[in-house]
């Protein structure tokens, strides 16, 4: 086993499924030659050549466009949209077909493509460069959406987006592109889409997030548990389309207590469905109202008040020690 | 240093049978007796097929439907000369196009009577793909599909339909700049018929022709007449020709006049007058295709009335089989959201059964 960053291990993903499966190849601006603008396709050009490392002319919508193309002609495309800030110019394609043609020729013709996108915010980057749109892809019937939180689950995640039958949006934390570095295995690991992951077990608090958020998820977790005595029971999402409400709402009937992180601004976002599911499936085992602790609907700020504005473990920490004490 | 021109461009048009039926026989393609009456059979039955559409609308038995009347020596031809392996991508007026690819006449019935079961072909290989209903996404796929086509080795082409409206969507110029880009073996065939909805053609565009804005993109470009078959044909073959060579994608500009309304919602009177009108029925088609017959001794009245009434049979075969009643089931969606199963999915399944079976007591 190596120890892997997110940028590497997502890179071994597309590397390995590009060995095994000749009708795999890569699309994107500037992911050739250049090996992507975070580096993360270096290398893929010379191994597996320009037919299927594609350098596309600029345009989003055409990148998708042509991919939804390749892949009712039974390719499998992995487009890369190099900041999720841009990918709305292809929303019309994603939504218009890649997300219905599976239901519009009732399985006929299906999309079986994968979407990449680094997303996020606390890297100090220009406008359009930090934001957390995840919702607005998430909210398409017939799309799935999938966002690791550490390199071991991108490897595992993607490689499992790449064989499914249908579109996957695979957003990426950049801010965890290179933040840390986990033991990735060389031997192919997969992860099934559509289920969340308890990563903890507790008993008194049922802890929810996705994402870069876990990462001051966990510390401030670590903290109360240490501070107060307390047994939290820790869920990483993973996949926001489809939702893994079975996960969550089953901790919760345990737990009675329940906090959720996100990064997005507050309104209509994920933790808002967590929130409905909880009150759908555990409402009569809530010793508190669930907690939330989200990003504000502010129009995200250039990065001289980013900092300011993310969530961060004390802030986790808070909306812990409220649900705890209500 | 003077200015000197570095590049010129020239936009050639295409007409090999006028309305009045002559022949420029220089540059008739020669095609055999058989391809020909075959070509006025399939536009026969196409406009068959839209009137009777017309009607049954109109009488409340089919939903909105854009007719096709006028413009089946568009994609009929084009059909007539594709391969079984090339991709037919159309927009929503190649309805006699499709016919001739194999899709059932029922198909397009369903369709615009609110059933996605008339996007389901016989099958997979006729490789057909359903109407795009926002304008100028197919240009994309088209370029798709042709990559694919290549990437696999296949001997295939895709073929890819566009109305005058569509040329000014971006999705129009993204997708023949990558198309042109990659060398795609595609074929994009703009069907000008003069009116998008309500936006004349003097309005959607300040180019002169459409077809040079295939020029931005380096690619051979040709207008032809839309109304006459035999231009359409040699444009076609050309273009196809060069898409098997690997010489890259073509566009066709085929100039023809929507004779009837944008859909069946909309009313023509509101936004132009009867005399143009008038004048573009007298280029219609089908005219001029049948002169042609005349004229090479292929065709008579007996001929013409024996066809009309082979394909008013054909047509009411098909609303018969339309109209019968079918086990379709109501919820059919949840089996095509996803190709795995997922319990969000299947529970609401389960509520949407559970409602259905309750209101039907």
């Amino acid at each position: 086993m190596a120890k892997l960053n997110m940028v590497q291990a997502i890179n071994l993903a597309l590397s390995q499924e590009m060995a095994k499966d000749k009708d795999v190849l890569l699309l994107g601006q500037d992911i050739g030659v250049d090996g992507g603008v975070f580096r993360l396709t270096e290398g893929l050009l010379e191994k597996y050549g320009k037919e299927r490392v594609i350098d596309t002319p600029l345009a989003e919508s055409a990148i998708i466009g042509t991919s939804i193309g390749m892949a009712m002609a039974g390719l499998k495309p992995v487009c890369e949209m190099q900041f999720s800030g841009f990918s709305y110019l292809m929303m019309g394609q994603f939504e218009a077909h890649a997300t219905r043609m599976r239901a519009r020729t009732h399985g006929q013709l299906t999309v079986p493509m994968v979407i990449r996108m680094p997303f996020g915010g606390g890297v100090r980057a220009l406008e359009h460069h930090s934001e957390s749109r995840e919702i607005l892809y998430a909210h398409l019937p017939g799309a799935k959406v999938v966002i690791p939180s550490g390199p071991r689950n991108a490897r595992a995640l993607l490689v499992a987006a790449i064989r499914d039958p249908d579109p996957v949006v695979f957003m990426e934390p950049k801010h965890s592109y290179r933040a840390f570095r986990e033991e990735v295995p060389e031997t192919e690991e997969v992860m099934e889409l559509g289920k969340a992951q308890v990563v903890q077990e507790g008993t008194d608090l049922t802890l929810i997030s996705w994402g870069a958020m876990m990462r001051p998820t966990l510390k401030a977790a670590a903290e109360i548990e240490k501070n107060r005595g307390v047994s939290i029971e820790i869920i990483d999402l993973l996949s926001i389309a489809p939702l893994d409400y079975h996960t969550f709402t089953t901790s919760v009937q345990k737990t009675g207590r329940c906090v959720v992180v996100q990064e997005a601004p507050r309104s209509f976002g994920v933790s808002s469905e967590v929130v409905a599911r909880i009150n759908d499936e555990a409402f009569l085992y809530l010793e508190a109202p669930v907690g939330r602790l989200t990003g504000y609907d502010v129009v995200t700020p250039y990065f001289g008040r980013e900092k300011s504005y993310l969530p961060n473990a004390a802030r986790v920490s808070r909306a812990i020690e409220q649900t705890l004490d209500y | 240093m003077p200015r000197k021109p570095i590049a010129k461009f020239t936009v050639e048009h295409l007409q090999i049978l006028d309305e009045k039926g002559k022949l420029d026989a220089k540059l008739d393609p020669g095609l055999s007796e058989k391809e020909m009456v075959e070509m006025y059979r399939w536009m026969r039955l196409a406009r068959e097929l839209d009137e009777r559409m017309l009607k049954l609308q109109r009488q409340g038995r089919l939903g909105t439907f854009p007719p096709n009347t006028g413009q089946e020596a568009i994609s009929i031809p084009i059909a007539l000369r594709m391969q079984e392996k090339d991709w037919f991508v159309g927009a929503f007026r190649e309805l006699g196009g499709r016919l001739v690819r194999g899709e059932p006449l029922t198909s397009t019935l369903y369709y615009y009577n609110g059933w996605e079961e008339g996007n389901i072909q016989p099958n997979k290989e006729m490789r057909i793909i359903p109407t795009s209903v926002v304008i100028g996404c197919q240009i994309e796929h088209a370029a798709g599909l042709a990559y694919a086509a290549r990437y696999k080795g296949e001997d295939a082409a895709a073929v890819c339909f566009i109305g005058d409206g569509g040329t000014s969507e971006g999705d129009f110029h993204e997708g023949l700049n990558f198309a042109a880009a990659w060398k795609a073996p595609v074929v994009y065939v703009v069907q000008n018929n003069q009116w998008a909805i309500s936006i004349p053609r003097a309005a959607q565009t300040a180019s002169q022709t459409i077809a040079q804005k295939g020029i931005a993109f380096d690619m051979p470009v040709l207008q032809v007449d839309g109304n006459d078959p035999l231009a359409v044909t040699v444009a076609i073959d050309e273009a196809l020709a060069r898409a098997r060579a690997g010489e890259g994608p073509s566009l066709i500009e085929a100039v023809t006049y929507r004779l009837m309304m944008h859909t069946t919602a909309d009313d023509p009177t509101k936004y132009r007058g009867k005399e143009e009108e008038d004048v573009a029925w007298t280029k219609e088609p089908l005219i001029r295709t049948r002169k042609y017959l005349d004229k090479k001794g292929y065709w008579d009245d007996a001929k013409e009335e024996a066809l009309m009434a082979e394909v008013k049979a054909k047509v009411e075969a098909a609303v018969k089989e339309f109209e019968t009643e079918k086990d379709w089931q109501q919820d059919e969606p949840f089996r095509h959201v996803y190709g795995t199963e997922h319990a969000n999915i299947t529970e609401q399944h389960q509520d949407f059964l559970a409602n259905v079976a309750r209101e039907a007591k």
